[in-house]
Formats: structure tokens, sequence, C-alpha cells
């Protein structure tokens, strides 16, 4: 088994090494045969998808047949691991994932390989792009992190398992979106680098790659909340989000990618920001490489431990390869890029969209300066530091607000110019409904003087607020002239308005599942949390629920043993629910883990939703009782309710227009010809 | 006349009760209890804040936990506390740089990293904007103007979709 697994990653080196070589020597010296040699560098990168599809499948076969003889499937399955978790192993650890990295590009790789016909030879260019990446993890996977080495002597009879953290539903889910995110910013660097370096001609090379970045920046998304969601129903510590560095490595590229959707409006429309926007493909496509770098090389200390290895120095090697490579095209081709930037008028939506990536931008470099200061801390003085949530509270929420504000502001401001009454006019209400927001807040208690996470609550709720209501003032105006044309009803109005411009609808419908995921985070500010040890009968009361111990007992399955309490949780007299807050120990590996429980209060407080979160944290060793921990976190389900928005939304903005809208922007640079660099 | 003796009594009743709730609760125990637990991490490697730390068989935390409730009722100001923290744990148990020596920078970048952005960003969009649009010699004059103005109302009666 494992000498197939071996055999495939080889021939999958040779075949990308082909397919990077042939396909460099067709564009690079034009003749009679580059054409047929080109398209066998394509032939060969389709090849590697089937070849890397088939070292993925013969490793998740091994653990599926507890082949203990491959040191991978030892170390991360054993014989009693449920099914799910056994196919998980692919990317529950290092050699896994990369070469489940490996199998992502080379999907993309194919994909974008049997649509060359779109534009044959910007296909070419950006194929050899991949085709290189492609080298670099099969390289990877074949000399520093190989997933079918085996086991040197007697082969144990069982593995040593899956780590517990990793043996959640989500699990399996969650890496894959996160590596699709990743691994798919490939295609839009490849088509920017492409782009750049046969200096192609106008802007169609965004239009080609605009559904891809979309896609890949929906993965992303997708792999930040499902892993938020993760940490929250298995961690066990009552939150989302700890600034951690590996969940930093993976907001950055986020944060790069979102200012790339913004700015590049500015090129298709106004062909401006053409050097900005390059750089920023770069930069975001380095940040996933940076990130994996971060997760595997230990250089800071993380939750993701388990991660980490000796392969950091092949990512510091490639990413400044990537860097190196990226200067020397721009330098070479500069003036290829050169645009006319002219404004109007500063109160347009130009100015916003440069505004936008500004905060977007100062918010990575926020996120990377905190994730690296330790090291520089260390450099400089000798001394290792933490730079831990409250440091990025204090310095990247004030970033976060105003860009929420912007994201209220930026979609009422019209191209070129905006009128003083126009604004008025669709501000007018918004601004009047995030005020009686603010003001309701403080009648409800909350006093923004008091404690300065009461001040950003209140403000994120304002702004949150406005940017929903200016969304549904967009909606509801746009729906109000179709109406009036077509005298159709409202909804079926905004159904047409939508059709007519996917993506900018698609956009608002993000916009406002971002305003409710703020609205989400603002409740953290009154989570209130109570420990107690708790006997049969004995009660707790946290907020306006009493908790009543029922019962604890034991249990014990073929993975793993576990201790839990029955709690029925009663508000105002009245039973609401029962909980099972649980403490495993997996068998195979010796840990434990909590498994919290969590009751979100949905029929109780409709908008004002709680989550009643419950952590058996073990046993009293002297009195032999649980000890329970309960928090009471406001406003969470809106976070998950806001991710599935913004997923919405996403998905809104990829289906075609209705009616295709025109773009503006003229090819106003010829293509060199070829052979011409 | 009498309105501004009114204001000032009232200006002055205001400032007052800020005073008074700002300063409510700041000798709270366990209000100080939360904010310092918050303010420094466990040092078991599970890299999270002291009070969210919920490691199982975390051997760290519960200690940590008693020293500050310890240092609490003993009096200790926030200070010293913090400092007798890093005496025994080291510097990586405070959760974010302190604003002393060269961790100062680390505060200070992300502002300042702000602020010339901010300015860079005002200062190209000035620029932009000053410029003067450039216009082959046989091309039709721009509209400006009223006449400007009405081709912007037709455009957006068109387009307000």
């Amino acid at each position: 088994m494992s000498q197939i697994g071996s055999f495939a990653l080889l021939l999958a080196l040779a075949l990308s090494a082909y397919s990077f070589l042939a396909g460099v020597l067709a564009l690079a010296v034009p003749g009679p045969g580059s054409e047929r040699l080109g398209e066998t560098a394509r032939r060969a990168g389709i090849a590697v998808f089937g070849v890397v599809f088939l070292a993925s499948v013969v490793l998740v076969v091994a653990a599926f047949q507890d082949d203990f003889s491959i040191a991978y499937i030892l170390h991360h399955s054993n014989r009693d691991l449920p099914a799910p978790y056994k196919f998980a192993t692919l990317w529950s650890g290092q050699e896994g994932s990369l070469l489940f990295w490996s199998l992502l590009l080379a999907i993309y790789g194919l994909v974008l390989r049997l649509r060359h016909k779109t534009d044959a030879r910007l296909f070419a260019y950006a194929s050899v792009i991949i085709a290189a990446v492609q080298v670099f993890f099969l390289m990877l996977l074949n000399f520093a992190a190989h997933p079918f080495a085996v086991v040197a002597g007697e082969i144990p009879p069982d593995g040593n398992g899956l780590n517990p953290l990793l043996q959640y539903p989500e699990m399996v889910i969650h890496p894959p979106m996160l590596y699709l995110g990743y691994v798919g910013f490939t295609v839009p660097f490849a088509f920017a680098l492409a782009a750049l370096i046969m200096r192609y001609p106008g802007e169609k090379w965004i239009h080609i790659t605009r559904r891809w970045t979309m896609v890949t920046w929906g993965f992303l998304t997708c792999g930040i909340f499902l892993g938020m969601h993760w940490a929250y129903s298995v961690l066990g510590w009552g939150g989302y989000w700890g600034w951690d560095p590996v969940e930093s490595a993976s907001f950055m590229p986020w944060l790069t990618g979102t200012a790339f959707l913004h700015s590049v409006m500015m090129q298709e429309k106004r062909g401006m920001l053409k050097v900005w926007n390059m750089w920023l493909i770069f930069v975001t496509f380095g940040l996933c490489i940076f990130g994996t770098f971060l997760t595997r090389s230990g250089v800071v200390s993380s939750v993701h431990a388990f991660a980490q290895s000796s392969i950091g120095d092949w990512f510091v090697g490639f990413l400044a390869l990537i860097f190196a490579t990226c200067v020397f095209f721009y330098v070479k081709n500069r003036n290829h890029l050169r645009s006319e930037h002219r404004l109007e008028s500063i109160v347009s939506r130009e100015s916003s969209f440069l505004f936008n990536n500004l905060l977007f931008v100062m918010f990575c470099f926020t996120v990377l300066w905190g994730t690296l200061f330790p090291i520089l801390s260390e450099w400089v003085q000798g001394t290792k530091v933490t730079v831990g949530p409250p440091f990025f509270n204090k310095v990247a929420i004030p970033v976060a607000l105003l860009l929420l504000l912007l994201t209220a502001v930026g979609p009422l401001l019209a191209w070129r110019k905006t009128s003083t009454e126009s604004i008025k006019r669709n501000f007018m209400w918004p601004a009047i409904g995030a005020l009686a927001v603010g003001v309701l807040m403080m009648i409800f208690g909350v006093r923004p003087w008091v404690d300065v996470s009461y001040f950003y609550a209140l403000m994120a709720a304002m702004l949150a607020v406005l940017v929903a209501l200016t969304v549904v003032s967009e909606f509801v105006r746009g729906a109000r002239v179709i109406s009036g044309h077509t005298r159709q009803n409202l909804l079926a109005s905004m159904v047409q308005l939508w059709h007519r411009n996917t993506r900018r609808y698609g956009g608002y419908i993000v916009h406002f599942g971002v305003a409710v995921v703020i609205i989400g985070f603002l409740g953290s500010a009154f989570n209130r949390d109570q420990e107690q040890e708790m006997g049969y009968g004995d009660k707790m009361q946290i907020g306006p629920y009493t908790l009543v111990c029922r019962s604890y007992t034991q249990e014990d399955k073929p993975n793993y043993g576990s201790e839990w309490a029955i709690i029925d949780v009663y508000r105002g007299g009245q039973l609401m629910d029962t909980m099972y807050p649980e403490r495993r120990f997996y068998k195979a590996s010796q840990q434990t883990q909590t498994m919290p429980q969590i009751h979100p209060t949905l029929k109780e407080d409709f908008l004002l939703v709680k989550d009643l979160y419950l952590v058996y944290e073990g046993i009293n060793q002297d009195t032999g009782r649980p000890i329970i921990k309960a928090h009471l976190n406001p406003m969470v389900p809106w976070i998950w309710a806001g991710w599935m928005l913004m997923v919405f939304g996403t998905i809104i903005a990829l289906v075609p227009n209705a009616v295709p809208v025109k773009l503006t922007a003229p090819a106003r640079v010829q293509a060199a010809p070829v052979g011409a660099d | 006349m009498r309105v501004q003796p009114t204001f000032q009594r009232v200006t002055r009743l205001a400032l007052l009760c800020c005073v008074l709730l700002v300063f409510m609760g700041a000798g709270d125990d366990g209000a100080r209890f939360n904010n310092l637990g918050h303010r420094m991490m466990c040092v078991c490697g599970c890299s999270q804040i002291l009070l969210e730390c919920n490691h199982v068989g975390c051997q760290y935390s519960d200690r940590m936990r008693g020293e500050l409730l310890a240092a609490l009722e003993r009096g200790d100001n926030d200070d010293l506390i913090l400092q007798n923290f890093v005496q025994k744990y080291g510097t990586t148990v405070i959760a974010a740089p302190t604003t002393t020596g060269f961790n100062r920078v680390a505060w200070i970048m992300p502002y300042l990293a702000l602020v010339l952005g901010l300015a860079a960003v005002v200062l190209v969009v000035r620029t932009w904007k000053n410029r003067p649009l450039v216009l082959p010699a046989d091309a039709v004059p721009p509209a400006s103007g009223a006449e400007l103005e009405h081709f912007r109302e037709e455009a957006r009666k068109d387009t307000e979709v």
C-alpha cells in the first residue's frame, strides 16, 4: 500500500516538474513545436490531479484498513476510531494535510486547465505558475514530510489515535474549507502574475479570476467561522476567538482578500489601482503560505501546537522565492501597470474604497505585528513577551469600528461624485435608527463611560445597525423603482433587483451578514460565568436560569470512556431543557477532552438570544462530585446566523446577472508581442 | 440670567455622577480579580487567558488563581500583583506587552501605521482630485457645471437600480 502511495507521489512530482518546465519552454521559446509542447505541459498538469488523487485515496484506504505499517496512520488513527474521523485522517496530521493541500491544488489546476479555451495564452501562463507551486508541495511531500513513510521494526497492534481535539464533527469539514480558501488563492495569484509576466492587455484577467476569488474567499470565510464554532464547541472556555497565532494566520489573508474584492472594482470600472491590486493578491497568496509556515514551524506558541514540525525552513525559502519572483516581474513590467488616477470628488465610491483598503491592510498589519512581536522582542531585548487578546482587542477594535462605518457609508456613495442631497436622502433614516438603538441601549443600562468594553459594544451596535439599515434601505429603494415600472409587489421587485446585479446585491447581503456577526461579537461584553461543585439535587443560579444537577454518571465506549452530568435547566420555575456536559478520556491517545453542552435561548429570548454553555470541568477527588462551569453568553447565535448570511450573499453574488452589466474600463495597453520579454 | 447657575449646577452634578460611576466598584475585589485574571496567561502551555483556562488537569491555573486571590486579600495593588507574577512565572505571564522600554513599540506601531496610512490616503485622494483631465487635441470638451449636473440627473434616473 505504502509503495503505491510513494510511487504516486514521485510520479506526481515528475509530472508537475514536466508541466512547469515544458510550459516555460513553450511560452519562452516560440516556434513550430511550441504549441504542441505547451499542450503536453497542460496534459501533464491534468495528469497530476489523477496521480495525487490516487495517493490521497491510498492514504484514506490505509486508514480504513488500519494499516499501521504506515507511520502516519499509526500516529493519527486507531482501530476504534469512527469512520468519519478515519476519513479525516487525511488532513489530521502534517504529512496528510500537505498531501491534501496538493490534492486541492491539483483540483483547482484541473479546472483551470480544462477551461483553457477561455484564453489559451493567459491560462497557459497561469498553469505554469500553478505547476511551480505544485512542485514545491510535492517536493515537501517526497523529501521532507512523506505521508507513506513506513514504521521501522515491529508494527504495533493499534495506532496512537487521533488528537481528541480533532474528534468533533466540524473537524471533518473545517480544515477542508480553510484549505480550499488557502489553496484557492493560488489561482488569482497565478492569473495576476501571469498577466504581469505577459503584459496582458486590459482588465480581462480580473473578470476571469473574479469568480475564482469570490469562491475562494467564501471557502476561507467558511473555514474561519467553522474554526470559531469548533473552538466554541470543543475547547470549553466559552469563547470562539482567542487571537491565537494560527487563528490570526487564517484571518490575515481573509483581510487582504476582502480588500482585493473591493479594490478590484476600481480597476474594473475606472481602470485605477492596477499596481495596488496586483500586490494585494501577491500579498494575499504570500500570507496563505505564511499562515502554513506559522502553523507548521512552531516559531510562535499556539493552541495548534499539534501541527508543529521542522519544515518551517522550506516555507521560508518558498516565501522568499515568491517575493523575489513578484518583485522581479513587477520591476521588469511595471510600466504596463500604469493607470490614470483621477478623482472627480472626494465624496465618491472611489475614495471610500481607498479608505476601505487602507483599513483592511492596516488591520492585517496590526494582526501580523501582534503575531510576530514576540519574536521581535526576543530578538531585540532577549526576552519573549506574550501578545494576547488584551493587545489585539485594544488595537484592532478601533480599526474594525472604522471599517464598519465605511461598510455603512460606502455603498451609499456613487461612483465619481455624490451630491450632499443624495447622502442626506439615503443616510438620514439609517442614521436615526442607529442613534435610536444607541439611546435604547443606554436606557437599558449600557454605560459606555463605565468600561471601555461597553463603549465599544455601544459603538459596534450602532454601526452594525447603521450597516443593516443602509443595506435594507438600498434594497427597498431599488425595489420601489422596479415596482413603479413593473407594478410587481415589493418582494418580487427585490428578486428582480437582485437578479439584475447579483454581485452588488449579493455584496450587500454579505455586508448585512457582517453587521449581524458584529452584533453577535458585541454580546461578549456582557458574558457571565459561574463555577460550582454540584452533587445530586444541587442548584446553581446564573442569570435567570436555575441549574439543578439531576445525576452524574460514567460510561465506557470503544474509543473513549466518559463522565457526564445530567443538568435540568429551569427558568421562572419552568423546565426549559436538560443538558449533558461531558468529559471524555480517549484510550488510544490517553488524553482527556471536555465536551461542552450549549443551549441557545432562542425560544425564551428571541432576538436577545443567549447561549447557556455548560462545561464538565472534572470531579473533585475529595467529595467525588462533579464541578460544573456555566457560561451565559449573550448574542452568540447571531454570529453563526451572520456567517450563514455572508455565505448566502457570496452565493448570490456568484449567480450570473440576468442582464449583463457592462464595464467601462477600456483596454488601454496593447499586448506585447510574444517573445518580446 | 438664572439659566447660567442652573446649567453649572447640572454640569457639576453630571460630572459628579460620572466620577462616582467610574470609581464605584474600583475597589471591588471581584472586579479586580476578573480584570487581573484577564490580563495574565495560564503558563501551562495552553496559550489561554488565566481565567479562561479550563485545561483538564491543569497544574498551573488553579494555583495561579489562588495566588491572585491571596494577593487581593492581602491588599496588594495591581502593579505589585503583576510584578510578583512576572518574577515568579516570567514575562510571558502578562497577556499583553507592557508600556515600558522596547515593549512600547508594540503599542505605538499599529497606531503610527494607521495615522501614516490615513495621511498617505488623504494625500493621494487630494492629488488625484487636483489632477487635470488630459484629453486628446481633437476630443470633445468635457461637460461641466449645469450641463454636467443635467447629465448626472439623467443618468441617475436611468440607472437608479
